[in-house]
């Protein structure tokens, strides 16, 4: 059976400046969110028992076949992207129909991998999403998963406690940050990365419904930073200012 | 006044989505195989709904869904609050899609402008801070964890029986355990001791457990000291993809001031930054900052204070 591993294409956090209270989004490189990469290293080890390949989907903006790059060196055998800015700007509930209508059009898939949460907005819901439109149980936060034939036994992580919980392929996974530990690809990955199949798909080359926008965006600004910047010189000073707020 | 369902299989998390609720409408309670939940929900005067279906798995959050769907439209909810942990992120997405809704998760904070909900969440990693509105009539919003204080006792309440059909989805649940290691809870912590990649070696860390210890505090992390380094568990992670903490004192040992992390401890009332890196971001997000070497502040502070 085939493995979907669902990536977002997100902005590299740490080169979003801040100007008058906005991110500026200027020249701020892509890449894909830790956790998804988590979900990638995941496949990695299932498709062992699996067999057959692991599909890396993406929907994203124009720059995400150079994005994918670093998927196809961490395993991912080939990849199915829909690039394109109509596409960047969709909010969840309309990618998660295009997600899930792309993983129809892709054979014998029985596994689909997502991170818990994206890289920038962390909102979690889109493979809860596309298990539903898909009709496929989903498990949740898995930290560890087991494939035997088509079963999968998982350990699911919750704040308190932790399930272990089973469901048959095909099925629906997200997982979180200690399932594994994401392994940098070796340059000879990533020279061979660039070979690998890549099916690019534009907006006026798929035939999916998108349904209205659900979300709207008021304003995006960055808080309000009234900290004291106070500087101290020594430890001892330090103590002694916090002994006199009453803070320790 | 728009009709809310509320829903959490957690009860201290369904007593401050009450108090959110109250913001947005008239609140009714949907329990699910926890008749306490239900009573303590009817003495805070709600509406309550409570659910006994006993070959139903809460892991399977499809069938839970289903459940709130049918409640949901036989009682005339067109918004659904519920919890945004763990359990209530997988049902909100499975849930939002199931009733044609908008979702937000992860909100920290809303209220209702000419009847529209607005809603406060951390984006771009925390960079910036959202209002959004959902411009679907059914909307399902799942909100934070300690964003709202537990509602209060109130008259009013009531239990009520309704009739609905599960239908599994196909998860097994096969056992439950408890969480390994500690089952420290940080959030609830009015002292934090944040450990980031600053500090380099796992043995200074007796000496800092040592130090919150003598002060009543916790020690927390940021998220690669726990997944890159495995010196904590991921319970004790700060920040968007861990937990929000609002202590009333964070001292943050050798943190950077990342986006994803800072977000989660912005609500702090004081925070201190200890960093060897006077260009380190944090530098700037702190009310006292401390530029040393910490091989040499954490020993002085345990002198000082342990």
């Amino acid at each position: 059976m085939n493995i979907i591993v669902a990536m977002k294409q997100v902005p590299d956090l740490e080169q979003i400046r801040i100007k008058d209270k906005k991110p500026v989004m200027d020249n701020v490189l892509w890449t894909f969110g830790s956790l998804d990469k988590n979900a990638l290293e995941a496949a990695v080890e299932l498709k062992e028992v699996a067999g057959g390949k692991i599909i890396v989907l993406s929907v994203g903006n124009e720059e995400l076949e150079d994005t994918v790059k670093e998927a196809l060196a961490a395993g991912g055998d080939e990849a199915y992207l829909l690039a394109d800015e109509e596409f960047a700007k969709l909010d969840s509930a309309q990618t998660a129909v295009v997600i899930a209508e792309c993983i129809k059009k892709i054979d014998d898939v029985g596994i689909i991998l997502f991170g818990e949460g994206s890289g920038d907005n962390y909102s979690g819901q889109m493979a809860g999403r596309v298990a539903e439109i898909l009709g496929t149980p989903i498990i949740g936060y898995a930290k560890s998963l087991k494939l035997n034939d088509s079963t999968v036994t998982a350990v699911s992580s919750l704040e308190d406690r932790e399930e272990i919980i089973e469901a048959n392929a095909p099925v629906v996974i997200s997982v979180v940050a200690d399932i594994n530990e994401v392994r940098i690809p070796a340059v000879t990955q990533i020279l061979k990365a660039g070979k690998k199949p890549k099916e690019v798909l534009e907006a006026d080359d798929v035939q999916i419904q998108i349904p209205k926008a659900a979300i709207e965006t008021l304003s995006s600004l960055a808080p309000e930073n009234n900290r004291k910047r106070i500087a101290v010189k020594d430890t001892a000073e330090l103590v002694a200012a916090l002994k006199s707020e009453n803070l320790i | 006044m728009r009709n809310v369902l509320i829903y959490s299989e957690d009860t201290s998390l369904a007593v401050e989505i009450l108090t959110a609720g109250k913001k947005v409408g008239v609140v009714k309670a949907v329990c699910i195989n926890d008749e306490e939940q239900a009573a303590l929900l009817a003495e805070k005067g709600v509406e309550v709904y409570a659910i006994q279906q006993n070959d139903l798995v809460m892991a399977d959050s499809g069938a839970v869904a289903n459940i709130l769907q049918q409640v949901a439209a036989q009682l005339h909810c067109p918004v659904i609050l519920i919890s945004s942990n763990r359990r209530g992120k997988l049902l909100a997405g499975r849930l939002a899609q199931k009733i044609n809704a908008g979702c937000l998760t992860g909100i920290n904070n809303l209220r209702v402008d000419d009847g529209k909900i607005i809603c406060e969440r951390n984006v771009l990693g925390g960079a910036v801070i959202a209002e959004q509105i959902i411009t679907r009539e059914a909307q399902v919003l799942a909100v934070l964890p300690k964003s709202f204080p537990a509602a209060e006792k109130a008259d009013g309440g009531s239990i009520h029986a309704i009739g609905v059909s599960g239908t599994a989805t196909g998860i097994t649940l096969l056992s439950t355990l408890p969480k390994r290691g500690d089952a420290v809870d940080i959030s609830a912590a009015e002292t934090l001791f944040v450990v980031g990649q600053g500090i380099e070696s796992q043995d200074d860390l007796l000496a800092i457990e040592a130090i919150a210890k003598a002060v009543n505090g916790e020690v927390a992390c940021t998220k690669p000291v726990a997944t890159d380094r495995k010196w904590f568990s991921e319970d004790r992670i700060i920040g968007i993809s861990g937990k929000s903490c609002k202590p009333t004192l964070a001292v943050l040992l050798g943190v950077s001031g990342q986006v994803q992390f800072y977000a989660g401890i912005r609500e702090a009332k004081t925070i201190v930054t200890i960093n060897f890196n006077e260009n380190a971001p944090i530098m700037s997000m702190a009310d006292y900052l401390l530029n040393a070497d910490l091989n040499e502040v954490v020993p002085a502070l345990k002198d000082i204070l342990a």
